[in-house]
């Protein structure tokens, strides 16, 4: 019985010690240099002497986060990953909830957050690496570790605009892993292409499935995505064969006509998540890739990454949309209704989710936790949590699950789980905005910022949350009205902003 | 030129596209800006940008932008 993701990647140095791990633009490493590399860091950082506390790794996504990150669990510790590019403000707004013992960066980014000096230690990633190993310190640490201690946290958007810190136990990516072992065979064969950041919950499939096989995982580097024949060039020379991207990449080269001018052959596994995949862009790769395997996933990061999937098996017309399929194995998903009860047959609900994917809550944030994390309405007998998504779905005619939309106002803009409550907090803190809301347009893919304000242009606005949020978040269209529009109750109106500036033009 | 720069101007109104900054390697434009500056160059300029011109090369400065539009133009 495994009970430590560790032990994926001992068995795997155990079984093929010079099998490549990880692999990005500068360096890759091998199962047994990563064992070693990670033991190496886990003892330098048991100088804190502490156990199940969070340790922020703030470095670009390559094969030196990755040590870091598995470093910080041969220590005892769980790991935060921490978007190098986001605002030092948001860094400072998250380490606020977290108090991380420390920060394992790198020379590249401790100029950027050298404030953070005062708050907590910053550890340098090529100086714990160097560390000797204490293997009798870390077999201690082990004996002690249960499957339900944290491994990492993984915060996402905020309404209110703090962001919420997920924590996910060893339990439930061990379960995660082996049921996308088994559904997609993946085996050390494998070659994952990864697109996701670490900082993104998708990232969890592709990292912990590699080493629970002895697969390869070869990062692609990013810039590549700006540049689809570039990329399908990477793919082919670096043998990856299996991809688990937002649709929003998948869209980009199939948009971009890629397929009449290069193939990617070697590809049998394409898996996306994230947000809704357009039918027309699937059709292109499938049509191109007609042996491949290709599967809808679709999961919240409360519940370590995916809960429902759907592998594609007949066709789909342009504007029919997609299932999100039939739960996990070992995963259990109940519909409940606007009165608390279970859904009928065909009755729109919020999917709710049971079992060990869950998340133990979010990190130092008991209100926002009790808020999703509640007792099963259809269990009155003894505690059991479920997660409530507050997605909206129902079944169709084959039993299959469809996405309706959201209750709330959560948005995936390219992928990214968004709170657009996030982004008009930070602008309502900028001064000179009397009043701002943000609407999504879907169709055209983009974040509307709708203001009142009496000096500021858009020019001023953007400079200010530049600054604040991450770039995925700042809005892409800014509207300037002379007096918002209120409602009845002295609101905004939303409805009226949402059908001027968010509905199909 | 006017042109280029005030497409590029609007998609990213707070770079300063006069300042000669390496577009690419600077991580300043990224896949959805290129499209959508790709596009807006498509109905501007009466040209097609085609995916064997998505390259880093032609992207990475205005100049090298605008060469690619011109080249495109005389074909």
């Amino acid at each position: 019985m495994i009970k430590n993701v560790l032990e994926f990647i001992e068995n795997s140095a155990k079984s093929q010690p010079d099998k490549v791990a990880f692999v990005d633009e500068n360096k890759s490493v091998s199962y047994k240099g990563l064992e070693s590399h990670c033991k190496s860091i886990g003892t330098y950082l048991t100088k804190f002497n502490t156990k199940n506390k969070p340790i922020a790794v703030l470095l670009d996504k390559g094969v030196n986060c990755l040590e870091a990150m598995f470093g910080v669990v041969y220590s005892g510790n769980f790991y935060v990953i921490i978007d190098s590019n986001m605002p030092v403000e948001r860094v400072k707004t998250i380490f606020n909830t977290l108090s991380p013992i420390g920060v394992i960066t790198d020379e590249q980014h401790m100029q950027k957050f050298d404030e953070f000096k005062n708050h907590c230690e910053i550890i340098d990633f090529e100086t714990a690496v160097r560390a000797d190993v204490d293997k009798e310190k870390l077999k201690q640490i082990r004996g002690q570790a249960i499957d339900t201690d944290p491994l990492y946290a993984l915060f996402t958007s905020g309404s209110t605009g703090v962001p919420k810190g997920a924590v996910i136990c060893h339990r439930s990516v061990i379960d995660y892993a082996h049921w996308v072992t088994t559904t997609f065979d993946i085996d050390d064969k494998t070659v994952f292409g990864n697109q996701t950041p670490f900082y993104f919950s998708m990232s969890v499939l592709d990292i912990f499935t590699t080493i629970k096989n002895a697969a390869t995982l070869q990062i692609i580097p990013q810039s590549m995505f700006s540049f689809p024949l570039k990329l399908f060039e990477y793919i082919n020379e670096k043998d990856i064969n299996t991809i688990y991207w937002v649709p929003s990449a998948l869209s980009i080269v199939a948009n971009w006509k890629t397929f009449e001018y290069a193939q990617v052959p070697k590809i049998k596994t394409v898996l996306f998540a994230g947000e809704v995949m357009p039918t027309k862009q699937l059709n292109i790769w499938i049509k191109n890739n007609p042996n491949a395997l290709f599967a809808n996933l679709y999961g919240p990061t409360e519940i370590t990454d995916i809960c429902t999937y759907y592998i594609v098996n007949r066709e789909f017309s342009q504007d029919e949309s997609l299932p999100i399929g039939k739960p996990c194995d070992n995963c259990d998903i109940i519909v409940i209704n606007k009165d608390g009860k279970q859904a009928k047959a065909d009755e729109e609900g919020e999917l709710c989710i049971r079992g060990s994917f869950l998340a133990l809550g979010y990190y130092n944030n008991p209100e926002k936790t009790s808020e999703v994390f509640v007792q099963n309405p259809l269990n009155i007998c003894y505690p059991e949590l479920i997660y409530k998504t507050g997605d909206l779905v129902r079944y169709n005619e084959y039993g299959e699950l469809i996405y309706i939309s959201r209750k709330d106002f959560q948005i995936k803009h390219m992928g990214y789980r968004i709170e657009l409550g996030e982004i008009e907090t930070a602008v309502n803190g900028i001064d000179g905005i009397i009043s701002c809301a943000c609407v999504y347009n879907k169709a055209k893919e983009k974040i509307v910022l709708i203001y009142q304000s009496k000096n500021l242009s858009d020019k001023d606005i953007l400079t200010e949350v530049v600054g604040k949020l991450p770039k995925y978040m700042v809005p892409n269209k800014l509207v300037r009205l002379k007096q918002m529009p209120l409602n009845a109750n002295g609101k905004i109106d939303r409805a009226t902003l949402a059908k001027e500036y968010a509905d199909l033009k | 030129m006017e042109k280029l720069l005030e497409i590029l101007q609007n998609s990213k109104p707070n770079i300063d596209f006069t300042a000669g900054h390496k577009l690419i390697d600077e991580r300043i434009l990224d896949s959805l800006d290129v499209i959508t500056i790709v596009s807006e160059i498509d109905d501007e300029f009466d040209v097609e940008i085609g995916v064997n011109e998505i390259v880093p090369e032609n992207f990475n400065s205005v100049e090298a932008i605008f060469a690619m539009i011109t080249r495109l133009q005389n074909d």
